[in-house]
């Protein structure tokens, strides 16, 4: 069996690269950074949009990361039906890639939140909660200013008809409708988090519950 | 034809707007009475060279709902005047 390649996609400004890169090495998977101004992907297996602050975040979050060049083959990818992780800032850049639903916005009371959270899994048909079983929960850090999840009723509805809510905060942090942390496409190939389970890999780090997502991601290759 | 172009970014109703609303506490904290409704958007300029009013109209609407704002959030208001 060849071994499975992940590409992380590296924007200027994005700073969660080597994190995600570290933890799926440790687990055997290898890793590829790819430039943004690349516009093949590669031999990969599967796509990260990593942390950090793609473009400065001027304008939005993601909003210009979504019209950079690597931006349609990571569409035709997801496409394809190719696990597509976004973490944080991905996460933004693929609402506004149109590859998930709604948007996040400035969080309620204008706060930038940086703490571990408690979340509880969803769903486990998504290509990072698979390993996971539904209702467990995970305690992993979220570090960000928008990660207010918001969308239209209908959208909202349609979610949780199709199951697509990964991750669910216990105690709503951020004012996002549904408490929703993450989702997924209908296909659940492509998921969405603002909580970043790559910080939560390792005991010295105080939670290893990020390894359920990672690894989760990893089987699914 | 040369357009100086102004794109107006407005939060859509029913979205939270968290800094308008601080900033009404802070107006408010000063003492300043009857001041409500406080919001805040984003003002973006830009030369724009085309052959006619429609077409540099177009363009910059184009500019403003793909790039500029986000309709999920916000809405746009696009001005044009000759330069």
């Amino acid at each position: 069996m060849t071994s499975k390649r992940v590409g992380i996609v590296v924007f200027p400004g994005s700073n969660c690269e080597h994190d995600v890169a570290q933890v799926l090495n440790n687990s055997g998977i290898e890793t590829e950074f790819i430039w943004h101004g690349r516009s093949d992907l590669g031999e990969i297996s599967g796509v990260i949009l990593p942390g950090g602050f793609a473009h400065g975040d001027y304008l939005r979050p993601g909003a210009i990361a979504r019209f950079s060049p690597v931006m349609s083959s990571v569409i035709d990818f997801a496409g394809q039906g190719k696990p597509v992780l976004g973490i944080c800032n991905g996460f933004q850049i693929l609402t506004e890639a149109g590859l998930l639903p709604g948007a996040l916005q400035k969080n309620a009371r204008l706060k930038f939140l940086c703490q571990e959270v408690e979340l509880e899994v969803a769903n486990t048909t998504s290509c990072a909660t698979s390993l996971a079983h539904k209702g467990e929960k995970l305690r992993l850090p979220i570090n960000h200013f928008e990660g207010n999840y918001t969308c239209d009723l209908k959208t909202l509805e349609s979610l949780e008809a199709n199951n697509q809510v990964v991750l669910r905060y216990l105690e709503n942090p951020n004012g996002s409708m549904n408490s929703i942390a993450g989702i997924c496409s209908k296909e659940g190939n492509v998921v969405g988090m603002m909580p970043h389970p790559e910080r939560a890999c390792d005991d010295l780090l105080g939670s290893i519950d990020g390894l359920q997502i990672l690894k989760s991601y990893a089987s699914n290759l | 034809m040369r357009f100086r172009a102004k794109v107006e970014v407005w939060l859509r109703h029913g979205i939270a707007d968290p800094e308008g609303h601080t900033v009404s506490e802070a107006i408010n904290a000063l003492g300043y009475p009857g001041v409500t409704d406080v919001r805040m958007g984003k003002v973006i300029s830009m030369s724009v060279d085309a052959e006619s009013r429609d077409v540099a109209t177009h363009r910059v609407f184009e500019i403003a709902t793909s790039l500029l704002s986000n309709p999920v959030l916000e809405d746009v208001m696009v001005e044009l005047e000759e330069a």
